[in-house]
C-alpha cells in the first residue's frame, strides 16, 4: 500500500483493514455501537467485505439484498443473490430481500423497456429503483443508518466528474454521510470510504469471501469506470493521489476553503402513492415508473 | 510456462519474470487486477515460475 507506505502480510494486512474502518466510521461520527445498521448487499466485494468487517466489529448489521432480475434465471442477479445468501448462511446473519419483479410486477431491464428511460440502458431506472427500496427498507426496519460499499475510487471517480463540470451542487453534497435531513429519508454512511477498492478486493481474497467476480453485464462503458481507469493512470505515475484528491477535498469542505452553494433544503412533501419524500407534484419518480 | 487467466482468456508466458511485468505484457494495468496463486493473494513483486497458474482477479468495479 504505497500511499500508506505499509507493507503487511495477509495476517497484519486483515487487522489493518478492520481497524482502518473502524477509525474511518469514528472520524466522520457514522454509528455507535448501540446502532442497528441495514448494509446494501450486492454480492460483490465491497458489500460482502463491508458486512464481514461490521460484523468482525461487533455492530448489530443486517442485510438487504434487491433482486433486480438481470440475465433471468440463472444469470448475474441470481448468481449474486446467491453469493449474498450463503455468506450470510455461514455467518448466522440476517439477510432482507426484495425481489421486484415478483414485488413489483416488472424486472429491471423489463421496466427499462417499457418506460424507455436512460436511452436503451437499465442504469438509471435500476438506480432510481434501489434509491427507493433501500430507504423504504431502512426507514420500515427501523435501522439507524443504511451503510453503502462505495469506496475510495468510487467516491474519487465521482468527485473527479463532477470537478470537471463544476457541478457545484452535487460537490456540496458529497460525504461518507448523508445525513436523514427529512423524516422519510434515511441516514447513510460509507465506511469504506477511505479505503482503495484494490483493498476492498485484497480483503475480500485474504478473507475468502466467495463474491461475485462478474461484473452487471450494463455496467459496460459506464462512465464511472472510465473515470476510475483514468485515476488509475495518475495513481500508477504517482501513488496517493487518488487518496489526497479526495480526502484533500473533504478537509477543505469541512474548513470552509471551498466556495460551494449552501446546501438548500428542498421542498419534500410526501408522495401521494408511496408517501416517501419527493418534490415533485404528486407521485415520486419512483411511482411514477410504475403508473 | 506460466498459465496466466483473466476473465474468459488465457495466455501463457515464460517464467521468471514478476507479477507486474507478467500483468504488464498481457497489455493490462496493474492497478486494476490482483494477482491469485493456488488460492492466494501474492504480491506484484512475486517471481513466476515454471508450471504457475495465475489468476488475474478485476479490482474495478461500477456502474
Amino acid at each position: 500500500m504505497r500511499h500508506h507506505r505499509l507493507a503487511l502480510c495477509a495476517e497484519h494486512f486483515l487487522d489493518w483493514f478492520v481497524s482502518y474502518t473502524q477509525r474511518t466510521i469514528e472520524e466522520f461520527h457514522m454509528f455507535s455501537s448501540s446502532d442497528r445498521l441495514l448494509v446494501a448487499v450486492s454480492g460483490g466485494k465491497d458489500s460482502l467485505a463491508l458486512w464481514d468487517t461490521l460484523a468482525r466489529l461487533g455492530y448489530q448489521a443486517d442485510g438487504l439484498y434487491i433482486g433486480l432480475g438481470i440475465g433471468g434465471d440463472e444469470g448475474y442477479s441470481a448468481a449474486s443473490q446467491g453469493k449474498a445468501q450463503a455468506f450470510a448462511d455461514a455467518h448466522g446473519l440476517t439477510l432482507h430481500v426484495v425481489d421486484i419483479k415478483k414485488t413489483y410486477g416488472e424486472s429491471i431491464p423489463e421496466l427499462a423497456r417499457r418506460t424507455g428511460r436512460g436511452r436503451g440502458k437499465p442504469c438509471s431506472v435500476c438506480g432510481l429503483v434501489k434509491r427507493h427500496v433501500m430507504n423504504r427498507v431502512t426507514l420500515e426496519g427501523g435501522y439507524a443508518a443504511l451503510a453503502t460499499g462505495h469506496n475510495l475510487d468510487d467516491e474519487a471517480a465521482v468527485l473527479l466528474q463532477n470537478t470537471l463540470r463544476w457541478q457545484t451542487g452535487y460537490l456540496a453534497r458529497q460525504a461518507p454521510v448523508l445525513e436523514a435531513t427529512h423524516p422519510g429519508l434515511a441516514r447513510k454512511v460509507k465506511p469504506f470510504c477511505r479505503l482503495y477498492e484494490r483493498e476492498t478486493a485484497a480483503y475480500a481474497l485474504v478473507r475468502g469471501i466467495d463474491y461475485i467476480y462478474d461484473e452487471c453485464p450494463h455496467a459496460s462503458g459506464a462512465t464511472t469506470i472510465f473515470y476510475k481507469e483514468l485515476l488509475n493512470r495518475l495513481e500508477g505515475h504517482s501513488p496517493g493521489t487518488r487518496h489526497s484528491f479526495y480526502l484533500d477535498f473533504l478537509r477543505a469542505k469541512k474548513k470552509g476553503q471551498l466556495l460551494l452553494p449552501a446546501e438548500e433544503e428542498p421542498d419534500l412533501h410526501p408522495c401521494q402513492q408511496c408517501g416517501q419524500p419527493t418534490t415533485a407534484p404528486g407521485l415520486c419518480a419512483f411511482c411514477r415508473l410504475w403508473a | 510456462m506460466v498459465k496466466v487467466i483473466f476473465r474468459d482468456k488465457q495466455w501463457e508466458l515464460r517464467p521468471g519474470m514478476t507479477v507486474r511485468d507478467a500483468i504488464l505484457k498481457l497489455g493490462l494495468d496493474p492497478e486494476a487486477v490482483l494477482a491469485v496463486r493456488n488460492g492466494q493473494l501474492i504480491h506484484e513483486a512475486t517471481l513466476t515460475q515454471d508450471g504457475d497458474t495465475i489468476r488475474l482477479v478485476a479490482v474495478i468495479s461500477g456502474g
